[in-house]
């Protein structure tokens, strides 16, 4: 597919010097890195909200740390920090139990640490949609006999989503923008790749718009995206403005 | 740790003996940065909110350019992409501005954090009390003497929440700088790392840092907002 495309772009007159499979691997690779870090970071949120509105005091303050320590902290230097200390930490473990050397794939432990700190923004804006839900609602599930599995699958998860979706495109965003940093702790991501072809080509310039111009057009792609779903989960609702 | 900071304490705060370096760097670019934009930002968040199509549209083209993409690719093209144009190395002025890696960098952070302060004010001023300028202009203001003396005071007051708000994510955005060579925090703990390969605690006190400076910018942004929106309070 990707040869396709590429062959596609060159006929459409855009000449990519034959970087094109390269700086679409890169891009698909942004992609899936963002993708799989939004479901991480999104189920760390959402149990990280639940432990915050629960009643325990120590399942709330754990989770208050993480929120607190993560969004304290730039993105980049958690990268850093846990991109590098998890092979440390897992050869000292393998050490300690007497197995053989592992080494983490950088692509799995990309996706660990971005959803790790992308989890406890998730968190937040969770938890502010899952307050906003009024508690009528779940009194009346829980009159209705439902089970504390089916309240939150039929009851507050839907409604939820529609307070927490403005929260939930904000932190896609951010997320989707925060890959672009991935190349500095070597993966071949979209900024790799078009730093690797302007380099051989001298042309660096044309091929950093080329790829800041494709993180544009991912942004839009899930801008449309989420105006659709943002009506989805309005259904049922009337906006007093509009 | 404690020997780590022995060693690398000082240019994890402000010197490495020949340059500044570490906090003061960091401080240093987060309030040129800040400045720069927030000076830019006011006409242009008005032009922002303008009637007119031909004054709204460029300046909306530029926040989406500027908000659509990531800082680092931002950063990438003023620092490298820039100066790899021969048209632009022809130029003297051109070729002494773009070769400093400082101006670039805070050229990238100012025209990022421009583009999200354009659209935080401009939301702010959509967001006017009808009354309120409706009173104005009762009172004979029109023109410039209505934004300088009624609308932008009320607007930048109302705007302070999510203005701290980015001043936070600029404080963590200007990480990136240690990719064009610009000693920051992250740049000294990157080097301590390097040489002594205690990853952990190398990064971990940079991520201490920050954790206090950002805390540091939060408690401000509190008294701050105590003092300029005291009138949002509940009435007493």
């Amino acid at each position: 597919m990707i040869d396709t495309l590429s062959n596609a772009l060159e006929l459409a007159g855009f000449s990519l010097k034959g970087f094109g499979p390269l700086l679409l691997n890169g891009a698909w690779m942004t992609v899936k890195l963002s993708v799989a870090s939004l479901l991480l970071s999104v189920l760390l949120g959402l149990a990280g909200a639940s432990a915050k509105l629960s009643g325990k005091h120590w399942l709330r303050m754990p989770a208050q740390l993480y929120t607190t320590l993560i969004r304290g902290v730039p993105d980049l230097v958690l990268m850093l920090l846990i991109f590098y200390s998890l092979q440390t930490w897992l050869t000292m473990i393998t050490i300690a139990l007497g197995w053989d050397y592992i080494e983490i794939n950088p692509f799995a432990a990309g996706i660990l640490t971005l959803g790790f700190i992308y989890g406890a923004y998730f968190t937040e804006t969770f938890r502010g949609a899952m307050l906003a839900v009024p508690r009528g609602q779940l009194e009346a599930a829980t009159a209705y006999g439902l089970s504390r599995a089916q309240r939150f699958r039929l009851v507050v998860f839907p409604q939820m989503m529609r307070f927490a979706l403005p929260g939930l495109g904000n932190n896609w965003m951010v997320i989707l923008k925060a890959t672009a940093l991935v190349s500095i702790i070597g993966l071949a991501d979209l900024v790799k790749a078009a730093q690797d072809a302007g380099k051989s080509t001298y042309q660096l310039f044309f091929f950093l718009v080329l790829a800041a111009l494709a993180y544009l057009v991912i942004t839009s792609a899930s801008n449309v995206a989420l105006r659709h779903l943002e009506r989805r989960y309005a259904t049922g609702c009337r906006e007093a403005v509009r | 740790m404690i020997e780590l900071l022995k060693m690398y304490g000082e240019p994890f705060f402000y010197s490495d003996g020949q340059q500044i370096t570490g906090l003061a760097m960091t401080l240093w670019l987060l309030s040129a940065s800040l400045f720069v934009g927030f000076i830019v930002s006011i006409p242009l968040s008005i032009a922002r909110v303008s009637s007119r199509c031909l004054v709204r549209w460029p300046v909306q083209f530029y926040t989406y350019l500027f908000r659509g993409t990531p800082l680092y690719i931002q950063l990438l093209i003023c620092y490298t992409g820039i100066y790899s144009l021969a048209a632009v190395r022809a130029q003297p002025l051109l070729d002494a501005f773009f070769r400093d890696a400082m101006n670039c960098t805070i050229l990238a952070f100012a025209l990022n954090t421009c583009a999200y302060t354009t659209e935080i004010f401009a939301g702010a001023i959509r967001s006017m009390a009808h009354g309120e300028v409706e009173a104005a202009k009762a009172y004979g203001l029109s023109g410039w003497k209505l934004y300088a003396f009624v609308i932008m005071p009320s607007a930048l007051r109302r705007s302070l929440p999510y203005y701290s708000n980015e001043v936070i994510l600029m404080l963590h955005s200007t990480t990136v700088a240690f990719t064009a060579t610009v000693p920051d925090i992250l740049k000294v703990a990157r080097d301590a790392n390097s040489a002594t390969f205690l990853t952990f605690q190398s990064f971990g006190i940079a991520a201490l840092i920050y954790l206090a400076v950002t805390f540091a910018l939060v408690g401000l942004f509190r008294l701050a907002e105590r003092r300029w929106l005291a009138f949002l309070g509940p009435a007493h």
